[in-house]
């Protein structure tokens, strides 16, 4: 052993994820792509090769289409209101501790909270709180005079849609939080002071040195959540299961409900193929954005 | 709250109207991250006759009946063990195979480096969605198909990469120097890590550790699609297909969200340190 070359020790230890990587993640890629070729529906005992069939009936699936803007709406929505009220958050929490020092114990774990609770378990609480008859959001609207009769937020097709960015808004609004918190305060409070005499009012403060130095952080975080918001499944998934009437069916629903309720594999796999080319598209896309703007700032 | 306060004394400046200002603003933040999670509990913890009624939003009486039907009588209970199985395993495949991967590219000189880690992360990017057939057609023919071992090998597979992107990084700041000394005193590049870098990258790998524990715990769409039967169902799983015979059981749905909570909420809080550095090294490095 010991007369292994360094180099040859460099690939023996990264062995063992190669191999999981690609026996787990690679090979199902590539075995997706391939049944996607095919129709194959076990039930009707249909398994023959189709070529690009699958592919063009995508083309003039209206609801393939109708999934994809379910999709690009919700991952709009939720992204853009994370981004705003994470950067609102991280403001508040950094103007309310000391200037110096870290985040205090406790504001952190508040804003954790929400991040570790599985999204399951946040789709089940915020379907509680959507309840038409006994839920608390309509209790609270009706007390308040915002709504003069209940509202059914889960089973109204405009209503739906946003119920679940709201819930999707409050898991993950946390993530962009504590890293632009962590951001905050790593920055050089001196360039503040400076810039409070010459005259500089907060408005001023933050569009030219809070945002410009942050920058960064909030790339990374538009990148990450939009990454996740557009795969979104267990949450949407549990709260509202594609409905009513289809009108939150994001793409990865679409595909899930083709793959295993109707056990269309072929087709299912040309589904999820095409959002793996939305992905790797959107991923790709980032890169160049990312790249040209770590360019600029280098 | 005490430490905010003591560590900022109250200077002149500071006037008292200042002090409620900024409690208001906590408790509004307080609020927005904890309230939906705070009444979840309230609602835990009411009479059934109480879940149908509103007013009054505080019970006169409290019960742990909910509790009390979800852990004896209904799957979560075992579907608790299933997910502590898989999330310790999968943590302790991820991070042992993880750690072995990324001390390989943070020392030893392998061709290819930035394409090898590129395509490492990519994988992280991948849809489930994507390969859920596959996989599960793979199960399946292994036999694997309603076992725990097909999630946990799952699970592991895929936190391998955020394992992998955070130990690289934490290795790369250890001194090259010790690994070259270990080196030239005889050490193989594999007693190297065990005996020197294992233990100087103990916090990383708490790191890795918790956010791929964390990740498993929570996982739904691969759980759900490769389970079958309560005998193996995690607890997402469960809390999802909690079973309501005619109506939809609150107040338990309610007992068994805080159950499954509890575990990683608790780690959350405990960890946050860890947690946060972990967010932050791992998405800033990505």
């Amino acid at each position: 052993m010991s007369r292994l070359s360094e180099r040859a020790w460099g690939y023996l230890l990264a062995a063992p994820a190669f191999v999981l990587l690609g026996f787990v993640a690679l090979a199902p890629i590539g075995a997706a792509l391939w049944l996607s070729l095919y129709r194959r529906m076990p039930v009707f005992g249909l398994d023959e090769f189709i070529g690009a069939a699958n592919y063009v009936q995508l083309w003039s699936d209206e609801r393939f289409w109708a999934a994809c803007r379910v999709t690009l709406y919700f991952t709009t929505l939720s992204v853009t209101a994370e981004l705003v009220v994470g950067f609102g958050l991280a403001l508040l929490l950094d103007r309310l501790t000391s200037r110096s020092g870290r985040s205090s114990p406790w504001e952190q774990a508040m804003v954790l909270l929400p991040w570790a609770v599985p999204t399951v378990v946040s789709a089940q609480i915020w379907k509680w709180l959507y309840q038409p008859d006994y839920g608390l959001l309509n209790y609270l609207l009706l007390r308040v005079g915002l709504i003069d009769a209940p509202i059914d937020w889960l089973a109204d097709p405009d209503w739906a849609i946003h119920a679940a960015v709201v819930m999707d808004v409050w898991k993950t609004t946390p993530f962009a939080t504590l890293l632009l918190l962590a951001g905050l305060k790593a920055l050089p409070q001196d360039l503040y002071a400076a810039a409070t005499v010459d005259g500089a009012g907060p408005w001023e403060r933050f569009r030219r040195i809070t945002l410009p130095l942050l920058m960064p952080i909030v790339v990374i975080v538009l990148v990450f959540r939009t990454m996740d918001a557009v795969r979104v499944f267990d949450a949407v998934f549990v709260l509202t299961g594609g409905g009513p009437g289809n009108t939150t069916e994001t793409l990865s629903i679409y595909a899930y409900k083709t793959l295993f309720q109707t056990l269309q594999f072929g087709y299912g796999s040309a589904l999820a193929t095409a959002m793996f080319i939305l992905v790797a598209g959107l991923s790709a896309l980032y890169v160049v954005l990312l790249r040209r703007h770590f360019q600029e700032s280098a | 709250m005490s430490d905010m306060t003591e560590d900022r004394p109250l200077g002149n400046v500071r006037t008292l109207r200042q002090v409620g200002l900024k409690l208001c603003l906590m408790l509004s933040v307080g609020l927005f991250c904890l309230g939906p999670i705070l009444w979840q509990a309230v609602t835990s913890v009411k009479l059934d006759q109480d879940l149908v009624r509103l007013p009054p939003i505080l019970p006169e009486q409290m019960t742990l009946s909910h509790y009390g039907r979800v852990l004896f009588e209904s799957p979560i209970a075992q579907s608790l063990a299933n997910s502590l199985i898989v999330a310790v395993s999968a943590t302790t495949v991820s991070i042992v195979v993880g750690t072995l991967c990324a001390f390989a590219l943070a020392r030893l000189p392998i061709a290819g480096k930035p394409v090898i880690l590129g395509l490492v992360l990519s994988t992280s990017m991948f849809p489930p969605i994507a390969v859920i057939s596959p996989l599960y057609l793979l199960m399946r023919e292994l036999g694997l198909r309603d076992t725990l071992l097909a999630v946990g090998l799952t699970h592991a597979v895929y936190s391998l990469p955020l394992a992998v992107w955070l130990l690289t990084s934490f290795f790369r700041q250890l001194p090259a120097e010790l690994y070259y000394a270990a080196r030239v005193d005889g050490c193989t590049p594999l007693r190297a890590l065990f005996t020197i870098f294992f233990p100087l990258a103990r916090p990383g790998l708490a790191v890795a550790a918790l956010l791929v524990f964390i990740y498993s715990w929570n996982e739904f769409m691969f759980a759900l699609t490769l389970t079958a039967s309560d005998a193996t169902r995690t607890a997402p799983v469960a809390v999802a297909l909690f079973p309501g015979l005619y109506e939809i059981p609150w107040g338990d749905i309610a007992a068994a969200s805080l159950v499954v909570t509890l575990p990683v909420g608790a780690l959350a809080i405990l960890f946050q340190r860890h947690i946060v550095a972990g967010l932050t090294a791992g998405s800033v490095k990505g």
